[in-house]
């Protein structure tokens, strides 16, 4: 054992040494761009170095009027909170029905390549815009409130589960589905007994962190109106009561926090 | 029983896999398929359930013209042909016992494919093969943890629980030691033989192919070069299906392990034909 | 041979699943369809928005067709600015968060307590939305970029850390004892024997944050924080929709480059 470890010692060090990339010249010639980068795109920001000045001291009255966080409208709190996890479920949940058929015709292995191309490109194009930008849109179509912020969070939970089911799909050894296709499956059959118990691990898995990730976003489409703790976090930002802010914060926080253990729970009793 | 008439596959890329490719399988025979890497054994096998699409000629079985099917009526062509894999293709998060209903999908409705209530008479066949193939007991145990012979093992189960009327094997032995290699070879023919069923196996060791073959087709660049007895293999034929090299090892070799084979082949063969009757 | 014959009985039934399990499922089938929509009932939400939704989508459809293309001039700087504000705060966070993975790796971590704060930091980094970060900062240092920099570099603390923290739980023990054995001080160990085998996972966490930011940076200007988002808002507040159209087009544009970036540099790294 000890002397296993000895002989590795000189071997390891030095397969450390090796550079991502091999050419010093290129290597360098990058560090020396990205610090040039950092001069150009620093003088070019148009930055009000005098306001900025005051930061610091602001920042210290900042943190005073936070501390101690004021739980005292914990109704209103607890309300929001409630508000932003049930949206939460529900996107979740209405995520994880709809992923399922984009995801499968998101998988190229699967289907014609007409469905892919379109279930990609849908795909694609639901992740490109800020959830914030979404729900302004809907806030503009449905109206202010939870509806809008259920349907940005669904749009986002849809096309980020159904990605993960595509591309998980596409992974599995071709073997398996040529398998059972050769037994004389049609496609349902297949997608019950060879796609479906070789990828709902990992849906299930996607699924819940997506939970998680759907609280933590319910969080912010209420500053735009769309329902939820952000709208009273925007409103306590507004009016200055940064106790408050802090409060919420910390809820927040905490939340986050459960929910991943409750994730990592899951996701071990998944196997 | 199987006909194929003329069979061409060209894939998109340009490369011809498949020329002119006929012959006739009328016989419970096991036919095995040699030739190089690439000379379109694998294709053959896929063209006859049309995992590959082939490009012209005709598959027959019995009086069906494979190639004329549609969706629905290929579903339940492929039902008749059993097919087994290099590499085994269980599904790896089902146990054995699912692996093996696998091969009742075709006849099975969707709705009990998803509770997986399969029929008594189904289930009995199920565990009747895993005793013969030597896995009784493993029913329970996902696929993924088994070593590859017990893989393949199911993988010739699961194609005869669709009782077909042909099997194709491509490369059953290619990821396996030549131990095991040989235990799975000669398995699956005995099975075939029990069956009744006809089998075409693709194979590339020149040696298995005449230890178990009841007769040869020799593959070569999309063509074949030779259809006969392993007997009637020579150096020449070899030459003509792998290009030139000095075979005499190969031969002999063969030779020698043939005569071991098939007597120990033979009398276990016995021993198992009387266990059968006796069931 | 009879006694053959009766062993040979094979059984006709065989469940996947044990009663009880089979329950479980469905009670956990049940379970998830009754919490969601428990959750709707409990929203009140006013389900006759659905009746006129097709109107008022129409309605923006019209209003922001077509594209007012002469405003895109108008776009060129605040883009760039919203790249430089994701490009330097990914900057900032690769300086911090690497300090703070090594305090929440359990195997380099100094003790429980430094573990949790390191722990902490990360969940907070990562609860609090890159806007409401965008708040605090604006708070802080009053509108503009310097505050979108900084809610960039803290919010992506969290997701960096946490990763750099993983791949630092897994890294090959061995090479560690073996620099630990030539009698290198606890920073060596980290310079010489830790940092070379999680730098491919800094170098590709790095460049795949970076292109979330984009995303993010994007609408930073919302709250104030700087970049192409405060002139979303101001067309968006005044009803410009055409001018909403153009900006969309743009940050879509520059977006799927940089995904196409970033990905084709993970792609190099792997």
């Amino acid at each position: 054992m000890k002397l296993s470890t000895e002989t590795q010692t000189g071997a390891e060090l030095q397969w450390h040494r090796i550079k991502l990339i091999e050419n010093p010249l290129i290597r360098n010639g990058l560090a020396l761009l990205a610090v040039a980068y950092i001069f150009w795109s620093v003088g070019s920001l148009e930055i009000e170095w005098a306001r900025v000045a005051h930061g610091l001291p602001r920042a210290v009255k900042m943190i005073t009027r936070m501390i101690p966080p004021d739980f005292g409208r914990w109704q209103l709190l607890i309300r929001g909170m409630l508000e932003s996890i049930q949206m939460a479920l529900v996107a979740s949940f209405l995520g994880m029905c709809l992923a399922v058929p984009l995801g499968i015709c998101g998988a190229g292995n699967l289907v014609p390549k007409p469905v892919y191309l379109i279930a990609r490109s849908i795909i694609i194009l639901s992740r490109t815009f800020h959830e914030i930008v979404v729900a302004i849109l809907f806030v503009k179509i449905f109206g202010f409130g939870p509806l809008a912020g259920i349907l940005t969070l669904t749009l986002g939970s849809t096309s980020f589960i159904s990605k993960m089911l595509a591309e998980d799909i596409e992974n599995m050894t071709p073997g398996q589905i040529e398998a059972i296709r050769a037994t004389g499956a049609n496609f349902p059959k297949l997608l019950i007994y060879c796609i479906s118990p070789q990828a709902l691990p990992r849906y299930l898995g996607v699924s819940i962190y997506r939970l998680d990730a759907n609280i933590r976003h319910s969080t912010v489409v209420g500053i735009v109106g769309a329902g939820g703790i952000g709208q009273v976090l925007a409103a306590s930002f507004s009016r200055y009561d940064y106790d408050f802010s802090l409060a919420i914060l910390l809820t927040i926080i905490a939340l986050v926090f459960l929910g991943e253990f409750f994730s990592n729970w899951v996701r071990s009793q998944l196997r | 029983m199987l006909e194929i008439i003329r069979l061409s596959k060209v894939y998109p890329t340009g490369t011809v896999a498949l020329q002119d490719v006929s012959f006739t399988v009328d016989t419970p025979q096991v036919v095995t398929i040699i030739g190089p890497s690439g000379a379109g054994k694998s294709t053959l096998i896929r063209c006859i359930n049309r995992l590959v699409e082939p490009t012209s000629g005709k598959v027959m079985l019995d009086d069906i013209d494979v190639r004329s099917l549609n969706r629905r009526e290929l579903c339940k062509v492929r039902r008749r042909m059993g097919m087994i894999f290099q590499e085994y293709n269980l599904v790896e998060r089902l146990t054995v016992m699912e692996n093996l209903l696998s091969g009742r999908l075709g006849y099975v409705g969707f709705w009990k494919t998803y509770r997986r209530k399969f029929p008594p008479a189904d289930v009995v066949a199920a565990f009747k093969l895993l005793d013969r193939v030597g896995l009784s007991g493993y029913q329970d145990t996902r696929a993924d943890a088994l070593s590859g012979g017990e893989r393949q093992r199911v993988g010739i189960s699961r194609a005869l629980m669709q009782q077909p009327d042909l099997l194709l094997v491509d490369e059953p032995t290619a990821s396996l030691d030549p131990k095991t290699s040989r235990q799975i070879m000669r398995l699956l023919v005995e099975l075939a033989h029990e069956h009744g069923t006809p089998a075409l196996v693709n194979i590339h060791d020149v040696g298995l192919a005449q230890s178990f073959a009841d007769r040869i087709i020799g593959l070569s660049e999309g063509r074949i070069v030779f259809d006969g007895t392993s007997q009637q293999v020579t150096a020449e034929v070899l030459t003509e299906i792998y290009g030139e090299e000095d075979w005499s090892t190969t031969i002999r070799k063969i030779e020698e392990d043939n005569d071991q084979d098939t007597q120990k082949g033979a009398s276990k063969h016995k021993d198992r034909m009387t266990r059968e009757t006796a069931a | 041979m009879t006694v053959r014959q009766n062993i040979e009985k094979y059984p006709e039934v065989w469940h996947r699943f044990s009663p009880r399990e089979t329950l479980m499922r469905y009670v956990w089938y049940l379970g998830t369809v009754f919490v969601a929509v428990w959750s709707i009932s409990k929203l009140d939400i006013p389900w006759f928005y659905f009746l006129d939704a097709h109107v008022q989508a129409k309605d923006l459809a019209v209003r922001m067709w077509p594209p007012d293309w002469d405003f895109a001039n108008q776009l060129v700087k605040p883009l760039i600015e919203t790249i430089h504000i994701a490009t330097l705060g990914t900057f900032i966070t690769i300086l911090i968060a690497f300090p703070v993975a090594f305090l929440a790796a359990r195997n380099t971590t100094f003790n429980a307590l430094t573990w949790f704060v390191g722990r902490f930091i990360l969940v907070a980094s990562r609860s609090v939305n890159t806007i409401v970060w965008g708040l605090l900062f604006v708070a802080i240092f009053g509108p503009g970029p310097l505050a979108g920099i900084w809610a960039i570099a803290f919010r992506s603390i969290g997701f960096m850390g946490k990763l750099v923290a993983e791949a630092i739980e897994e890294i090959d023990k061995g090479t560690v004892e073996a620099i630990e054995a030539t009698g290198a001080s606890r920073l060596q160990v980290l310079w010489i024997g830790i940092l070379p085998q999680v730098l491919p996972v800094i170098y590709g966490t790095t460049v795949y944050r970076w292109d979330i930011n984009i995303r993010e940076s994007s609408v930073l200007g919302f709250v104030g924080a700087g970049g192409i988002g405060i002139l979303l808002y101001s067309s968006i507040n005044q009803f410009m929709w055409q001018e909403v159209t153009v900006i969309l087009i743009a940050v879509l544009g520059v977006v799927i480059a940089s995904e196409f970036l970033s990905a084709t540099v993970r792609q190099r790294i792997s």
